[in-house]
């Protein structure tokens, strides 16, 4: 059948007024603070504890927007008679938010779990040199790091918790065999049936 | 003594109407268009939903430099945005909104050639702004504006005639008191010729091709600023009024309605001119702009012929009740 003249000028009017019965989309942003997806990229937070000055992000930085200053310290020897071990000590970390281009690169490449993204992104500044923030501030973003989210339903165990896991197990098989074995044969030791190292 | 006050109090009210009815349809534009797209629309201004968004842009205006370019004319430039919007304030005092003596600023005998010339006259304001203004936008839109008037003009007049001879009187007032409940369906085809062809003598969308902004930046009022481009803003929603008050009168029987009599009836007039002022926002959103040619095919060769058959009718009609 042909449609029948004017029907698609009828139809333009239908919808216009369907779009008004509907929920607007506007999002009130200063009034109502927006709903952010997990893994939201806003700021990068420094957990100092845990960098050890490898400057492997602030190598692998595309922008090289992260500054690292360090010096070495002598640790003493732990047992006498032990070797003298250097270490490095943080004097500056700062990353330059208005060269930062939120690729990332320097949070995956980081071995110690340094640095992490949080969702905050109220950091807008007047003057573009605020914006390099020092590291007491990154310190301040660690503290509003969130979870990390949930994993979906199925997915692999992570490898830490796998091996502590695995280690718990064998431990308790262990006593078991031993306990069992105890009344039977006292002088003979719990045998370990697996290679596999325990940690 | 009495008569002058009478005459001043008219005037107050009817101007305090011209004042206030376009700013809420102008009010009720930004709301209903941000709706109709999904958006909040103006939220801030006054408090309560943007309220006052309106108030707070003639305060922007007002404060804005007033340039005239240096190589426009003048004065005709200066005077065009007058020209623009106080024929529709004209226009208001002669629509009566309810049945008694008292609820029309002026009898006028010969209302609806007074309504239509007048109304004529607005257009006029937009033509001089785009030949004063020196700016080969503005002339173009000013000649948009031109071919527009002529093609649109004929309908609206024919139409008007339609009523007219349905009433057996020229007189606003008259028209309504001859009024009907079943003129509706007689005269629908031209209550919508004369609906269209006023949406286009007001350049509104989808009509606006002389201030078409992706093509000739906003035609006519290209080099206005300030306040004076605020009076042929005010001018549009002014006008929205007027045409939608004049299709309530001519068309859909203005007072009459329940109670209507009663001292009822400037709730129903004020009610119709409402739906119809809702039903313009409704049309700017849903449609695109039409092209120049296809405006003046329009005109030519649908509302003209349509008008001409309502005429055609109406004579059949009137004829035969007689």
């Amino acid at each position: 059948m042909p449609p029948i003249p004017g029907s698609g000028l009828a139809k333009g009017l239908a919808v216009t007024l369907r779009t008004m019965t509907k929920k607007t989309v506007t999002a009130q942003y200063p009034d109502v603070q927006p709903e952010l997806p997990p893994r939201t990229r806003g700021v990068i937070g420094l957990f100092e504890e845990n960098c050890t000055v490898c400057m492997l992000c602030a190598r692998e930085c595309p922008d090289w927007c992260i500054y690292i200053d360090s010096h070495k310290e002598t640790v003493p020897a732990a047992v006498e008679g032990g070797r003298e071990r250097s270490r490095n000590v943080l004097d500056r970390f700062a990353i330059d938010f208005s060269l930062c281009m939120y690729c990332g690169i320097c949070i995956e490449v980081c071995p110690f779990d340094a640095l992490f993204w949080s969702p905050e992104f109220e950091y807008a500044e007047t003057d573009i040199h605020e914006l390099t923030h020092e590291r007491d501030k990154l310190r301040e973003w660690m503290w509003t790091v969130p979870e990390p989210p949930a994993l979906d339903p199925g997915a692999e165990e992570p490898k830490e918790i796998a091996a502590a896991r695995k280690a718990a197990e064998k431990l308790a098989a262990a006593q078991e065999q031993a306990a069992a074995q105890a009344p039977a044969a006292p002088e003979q030791p719990a045998r370990q049936e697996d290679e596999g190292p325990t940690e | 003594m009495n008569d002058v006050l009478d005459v001043a109090l008219r005037l107050v009210v009817v101007f305090a109407v011209f004042m206030v009815l376009p700013l809420v349809v102008g009010q009720t534009e930004h709301k209903v268009m941000a709706h109709m797209q999904g958006r909040l629309g103006p939220m801030y201004a006054g408090g309560f939903h943007g309220w006052a968004q309106l108030v707070a842009d003639g305060v922007k205006f007002a404060q804005k430099e007033d340039i005239v370019p240096a190589d426009a004319d003048r004065r005709i430039f200066q005077l065009a945005p007058a020209v623009a919007l106080l024929p529709y304030l004209l226009v208001l005092v002669a629509i009566p909104i309810g049945p008694s003596e008292s609820a029309v600023g002026q009898v006028i005998d010969a209302g609806i050639f007074f309504v239509l010339a007048v109304m004529g006259v607005g257009v006029l304001g937009s033509l001089m702004a785009g030949w004063a203004s020196a700016n080969k936008f503005s002339l173009l839109g000013g000649l948009r504006t031109a071919a527009q008037l002529l093609a649109y003009e004929l309908p609206m007049l024919l139409t008007a005639a339609s009523v007219a001879m349905a009433a057996g009187t020229v007189s606003l007032p008259g028209i309504l008191n001859a009024f009907e409940w079943w003129w509706l369906p007689w005269q629908i085809v031209g209550a919508i010729v004369f609906f269209v062809a006023g949406l286009a003598e007001l350049q509104r969308p989808p009509f606006d091709m002389p201030v078409a902004d992706s093509e000739i930046i906003f035609g006519a009022y290209t080099e206005y600023t300030g306040l004076r481009f605020a009076l042929f803003l005010l001018a549009e929603y002014a006008g929205i009024v007027v045409l939608c008050g004049l299709t309530t009168v001519l068309f859909l029987g203005g007072w009459h309605g329940p109670w209507g009599a009663d001292g009822l009836g400037w709730v129903w007039t004020l009610l119709k001119t409402a739906i119809l002022a809702f039903g313009v926002i409704w049309l700017r959103v849903t449609y695109p702009r039409l092209r120049e040619d296809q405006l003046q095919k329009l005109a030519w060769t649908v509302l003209i012929p349509l008008a001409l058959a309502q005429i055609a009718l109406t004579g059949i009609v009137k004829v035969a009740i007689q």
